[in-house]
């Protein structure tokens, strides 16, 4: 029985060894993959100088972490739910990467994460938007750090309702993004006390929006809504000014608008259109100090998904300078430990649901008469405050939920 | 009010208007197509980048040299143009022989290039350009609000696309170029150089997609991907025609503008399938298209 007993203790001491994770980076390096679209129509707002935001927290960093070099490759992930799977495979099997930065759309950010779950690595999200990566899509293993869509439709939406906005036309992308944006919309815009008098949905991609546009405005709702992203959203605002929606009395809400489509259609074509973004470069002296060493290196100004990229990688190499380790489960829980006080935000903190919660902007697109340069783009209307900004865990499905 | 099918008859006449816009695009790009298919045998498949380069360069020669659009209306298809011609004489030119396939495969491998490289210059967001002071603002119809430069695009799509198939199916040029594809040995000895005529019928129809281009640089964002996105529709429109028709590529291309058109309205989710079912049904029916000759 003594003997049972014994082999019993030394078995479940071994089994708690392997378990346990190891304090310690692993070969020698921290690894770090930048997952991201670098050549189709997410490419501006991560990209290339997603991957540049990321190199300069490597430099920021020292380039080593307790004496072992950070070592950053990337990969093209084309949109594809299938490409990324199997790139986040090959880094973890062959190429022992232990954080992957940067994914983009919110089809391949599931499937990468999928992959990431159960492994020693760490996933950390900012191009992404939609808002189930952290609730039926969570795990253990990525955190979501910049923006997602519930804070998108609550507080452009509501603000826009409690200015007078009641009447509602949304054109929505035909796809998963464009539906839950829109079904998210709906939940606030009613919520509020509005109505929905109508919708209109698009195939992606669309090169023409004059049908769509003309439906909205004959609708004669009060606020038009676009529930879509990137090219679609920036034609959809050409065709509205083209056709005078402003001129005949109706707003137009872009409910995912980046700092790099803004920029794109200019201040006279986007003038007075209402978004919610989670940064401005222009916010306060930390975010432009930080956004002139950006503008040195790429000539362009940093969306909120440039800075997040830069933000997390931070947070994250702290975390593995203090635990000594780069194991996943060891610096994610550092990581959930401090406050995230930087160029990005004060006082953000990590969820159980792996949110990074964080306060929100309202801003509004200035006048051509306000801006001074290209991309003197946003005034920040009012901050939404970080404990009401994301969907709160009373409404969370995630599994790591403890209800 | 008056309705049609469901839908209020002023709504119904706005679309039906947005329709014909459209479809004046669509024509005046397969009219491209069909000439250089018509008369070369190439397929096209740089048409959609030689399109994007004909928006490119009315935004850079506004931004760079502060040339206008009416200049650009005019340079930008030259400019463009003279790229084709240099490709057709040093690229296309030397896999005539061969199967058509490989014409195909080049002008797509040309594609991807030329929209790669401007992707790295300019990023996929792409710039704006400006409606031309004289045809800002628009027109109430009583049914729909019409801005003036839509009415433009009709009115001057129609009046060159008619030219261009007068210039083909009526004048002696015309003629030079349809008989040199047909037989170019005759038309070698009786003096007149086809290989030049080839290089510039080729010219002549990548100037056509440059103009298409500068014409949707004020509605349309000027992006790297603009011409990728229509491309495949106007092929489709080109196929349903009739390969190398040059009087079927416009008038289905102004069809196919309306029937998308309306589909946008009764159901919205097909807008972009409906041309490939015009096409299924064509094809099984007429399999040379509505305008071809039966081989």
């Amino acid at each position: 029985m003594k003997l049972i007993k014994k082999v019993l203790t030394a078995a479940v001491a071994t089994a708690m060894t392997a378990g346990a994770a190891q304090a310690a980076i692993t070969d020698n390096e921290v690894r770090i993959g930048y997952l991201a679209d670098m050549s189709g129509t997410y490419r501006d707002l991560a990209g290339p100088n997603g991957l540049e935001a990321l190199r300069m927290a490597v430099e920021d960093f020292g380039g080593t972490v307790k004496g072992k070099k950070i070592v950053v490759m990337n990969a093209d992930d084309r949109n594809s739910p299938d490409v990324a799977s199997s790139t986040v495979r090959q880094w973890l099997d062959s190429d022992k990467v232990d954080m992957v930065a940067g994914l983009v759309a919110s089809s391949v950010t599931i499937a990468a994460t999928k992959v990431l779950n159960g492994s020693d690595a760490i996933g950390l999200v900012n191009g992404s938007a939609a808002s189930s990566i952290t609730n039926e899509h969570c795990s253990p293993n990525h955190i979501h750090w910049a923006y997602d869509t519930y804070p998108l439709a609550n507080s452009t939406a509501s603000a826009i309702v409690a200015e007078g906005g009641k009447n509602w036309f949304i054109v929505t992308a035909d796809y998963a993004f464009g539906h839950s944006l829109e079904s998210d919309v709906r939940t606030v815009v009613e919520r509020e006390g509005g109505k929905i008098v109508g919708t209109v949905r698009h195939p992606l991609a669309t090169s023409d929006f004059s049908s769509y546009i003309l439906q909205a405005q004959a609708s004669g709702a009060q606020v038009v809504g676009f529930a879509n992203a990137g090219g679609d959203t920036v034609n959809s605002v050409i065709t509205a000014g083209e056709f005078g929606l402003a001129q005949s009395g109706q707003t137009v809400a872009a409910l995912l608008f980046f700092l790099t489509d803004v920029h794109a259609l200019g201040v006279k074509t986007a003038q007075g259109i209402q978004l919610v973004t989670g940064w401005y470069w222009d916010k306060d002296k930390e975010a432009r100090a930080w956004s002139d060493d950006f503008y040195k290196r790429t000539n362009a100004r940093p969306s909120m998904v440039h800075a997040g990229i830069y933000s997390s990688t931070m947070h994250y190499l702290k975390a593995v300078e203090t635990t000594g380790s780069d194991n996943a489960k060891i610096v994610r829980a550092e990581m959930a430990k401090n406050k995230v006080n930087d160029m990005f935000t004060k006082g953000g903190y990590i969820r159980e649901d792996g949110r990074m919660v964080h306060d929100m902007y309202l801003a509004q697109v200035k006048t051509p008469a306000e801006s001074k340069n290209p991309w003197d783009l946003y005034k920040i209307i009012r901050t939404i405050p970080a404990d009401s900004a994301f969907r709160p865990l009373s409404e969370s499905n995630c599994s790591l939920v403890k209800k | 009010m008056t309705m049609i099918f469901g839908v209020p008859a002023a709504a119904f006449f706005g679309q039906l208007l947005l329709g014909l816009i459209n479809g004046a695009f669509y024509a005046l790009l397969s009219l491209g197509l069909a000439i250089i298919f018509g008369l070369l045998k190439i397929i096209n498949f740089a048409h959609g980048a030689q399109y994007m380069l004909g928006a490119f360069a009315a935004y850079l020669l506004l931004n760079l040299l502060g040339i206008n659009y009416w200049a650009a209306l005019f340079l930008a298809p030259i400019i463009v143009g003279t790229i084709g011609a240099l490709i057709e004489r040093y690229l296309l030119r030397r896999i005539t022989h061969i199967d058509h396939i490989y014409g195909l495969l080049l002008t797509f491998g040309l594609a991807l290039i030329i929209q790669g490289l401007f992707t790295n210059l300019f990023g996929v967001s792409g710039n704006r350009y400006p409606v031309p002071s004289e045809l800002s603002g628009g027109v109430n119809l009583g049914f729909m609000f019409l801005p003036y430069y839509r009415g433009w695009i009709v009115a001057i799509a129609l009046v060159v696309c008619i030219a261009v198939w007068f210039l083909i199916e009526k004048t002696k040029l015309g003629g030079y170029l349809r008989a040199g594809t047909e037989n170019p040995a005759i038309m070698q000895a009786f003096g007149i150089n086809v290989p030049l005529l080839v290089t510039l019928t080729y010219g002549f129809g990548v100037a056509l997609a440059a103009f298409a281009g500068v014409l949707a640089a004020p509605i349309y964002s000027v992006a790297p991907g603009m011409g990728a996105n229509l491309l495949i529709v106007v092929f489709a429109v080109v196929v349903i025609g009739g390969m190398g028709s040059i009087m079927g590529a416009i008038i289905t291309g102004l069809a196919m503008g309306i029937v998308e058109g309306l589909t946008k309205v009764y159901y919205p989710e097909a807008s972009n399938t409906v041309i490939f079912l015009v096409m299924i049904f064509v094809l099984l029916l007429r399999p040379a298209g509505l305008f071809g000759k039966e081989a």
